[in-house]
């Protein structure tokens, strides 16, 4: 079995109308047993800036650890928040650091940038960045969810439509997946508020 | 074969280990006591290769110790779990411990809890958790009684029939468990489950 499937995840991160959605399943594996229903993946940088990390957990949270700390650095330096584009390239040079001896991870980035125009991002273990205007998606469910994603997804969705397109993105993709699933994770991002939603679907 | 189990109650956690140190198809003994106390209030059982489970626990109580001496207040049980993976999770692309954890602890704030730390360093808040072999039996009976805010007499009910459903249902199921409890009043040795006891020594 694949190094990044010994855990088990599923990612997706969608572009509305000035607005985004990043979702992640919750379930924490170890190969084929389940360990936990309520594990997140999905973390907040800063209020319009959250990343998800997909692949070997240990390793996704050693990386979260230091992205925090580096922005939590850039905070205190530059006196504002990071916008999601830097971020991204912080990331990307972060995981192109151990290019002989990488983080089993691939992250899922999603912020608002200026004038509220949302930004998605995905990029492999090494840090190569794939930048997209409706869609990314991680995790052992990634091909589901490319599936269920391109035929579910229209531009320029509201938020409360967003919430629902990618909460059934997610479920029927994590349905086809036995190392995904027990539930999901949903963030709806406008410029005004961040809401939270755990999704209740198949649990097994 | 080694089996540790554990889960949270009401006010307590209470933590299981098998008592055997195997080597190969020999039984050196069958009264190892596998769960240390770390401080006053926190346990810490683990399963592994016997060298690196004895030199990293000791390792992990002397520093916790230390921690203390420093600065006059114990750590939580959450800093003692966050401290715990980041030295396995340093070690682990250099020289890597083989050690599986559960770390239960009680806080005067926070209540009780219990944290699943695995060999690579995952680390995760959990209700129950169990490694080993014996997982596979004790963690499904432990989804099927647990209810949150067990009493203690119910806990150890559920403990005794895990105990039951490894000693029946594993090859090689190992004779002897010991049960550790952490509450209020600290952690301490709750009970012994035992079927073989180790023969006197001979005195010279």
């Amino acid at each position: 079995m694949s190094i990044f499937e010994y855990n088990g995840s599923a990612l997706v991160a969608m572009v509305g109308k000035n607005c985004f959605a990043i979702a992640s399943d919750r379930r924490l594996g170890v190969q084929l047993q389940t360990i936990a229903t309520d594990f997140q993946r999905i973390y907040k940088i800063h209020d319009r800036l959250f990343l998800g990390l997909s692949g070997l957990a240990t390793d996704a949270q050693t990386l979260y650890q230091r992205l925090v700390f580096r922005h939590k650095l850039y905070q205190l330096r530059e006196e504002r928040d990071m916008k999601p584009e830097t971020f991204a390239s912080l990331v990307s040079a972060v995981l192109y650091e151990k290019r002989f001896g990488p983080y089993f991870c691939q992250p899922v980035i999603a912020g608002l940038g200026e004038e509220d125009k949302p930004f998605i991002c995905t990029m492999d273990s090494i840090g190569a960045k794939e930048l997209a205007k409706d869609f990314v998606v991680a995790g052992t469910a990634s091909e589901s969810l490319y599936g269920a994603c391109e035929a579910m997804f229209k531009p320029d969705m509201e938020a409360e439509e967003l919430f629902e397109t990618i909460s059934q993105a997610l479920l029927s993709s994590v349905d086809r997946d036995c190392l995904s699933g027990w539930g999901g994770h949903v963030y709806v991002i406008t410029p005004t508020e961040v809401k939270e939603r755990i999704l209740k679907g198949r649990m097994d | 074969m080694e089996c540790v189990f554990g889960l949270v109650g009401e006010g307590f956690a209470v933590v299981v280990a098998d008592t055997s140190a195997v080597h190969s198809i020999l039984v050196h003994k069958s009264n190892e006591d596998k769960i240390m106390v770390l401080d006053s209030h926190k346990l810490i059982a683990a399963s592994g290769e016997p060298g690196d489970r004895v030199q990293f626990t000791e390792y992990i109580q002397k520093n916790v110790a230390l921690y203390q001496f420093r600065n006059g207040i114990p750590l939580t049980t959450a800093a003692a779990a966050n401290f715990t993976r980041g030295e396995l999770a340093t070690a682990l692309r250099k020289n890597p411990y083989s050690v599986n954890i559960l770390l239960a602890g009680y806080d005067k704030e926070t209540g009780p809890s219990l944290y699943y730390i695995d060999y690579i360093a995952t680390l995760h808040k959990v209700d129950k958790g169990a490694f080993g072999y014996g997982s596979y039996f004790s963690l499904s009976t432990m989804d099927r009684h647990y209810h949150s805010r067990m009493s203690v007499e119910e806990a150890i009910d559920l403990v005794d029939k895990c105990i039951i459903e490894i000693r029946s249902r594993l090859v090689v199921a190992p004779p002897n468990f010991v049960i550790k409890i952490v509450d209020k009043d600290g952690a301490r040795e709750y009970a012994w489950r035992e079927t073989v006891k180790d023969a006197d020594v001979a005195s010279a």
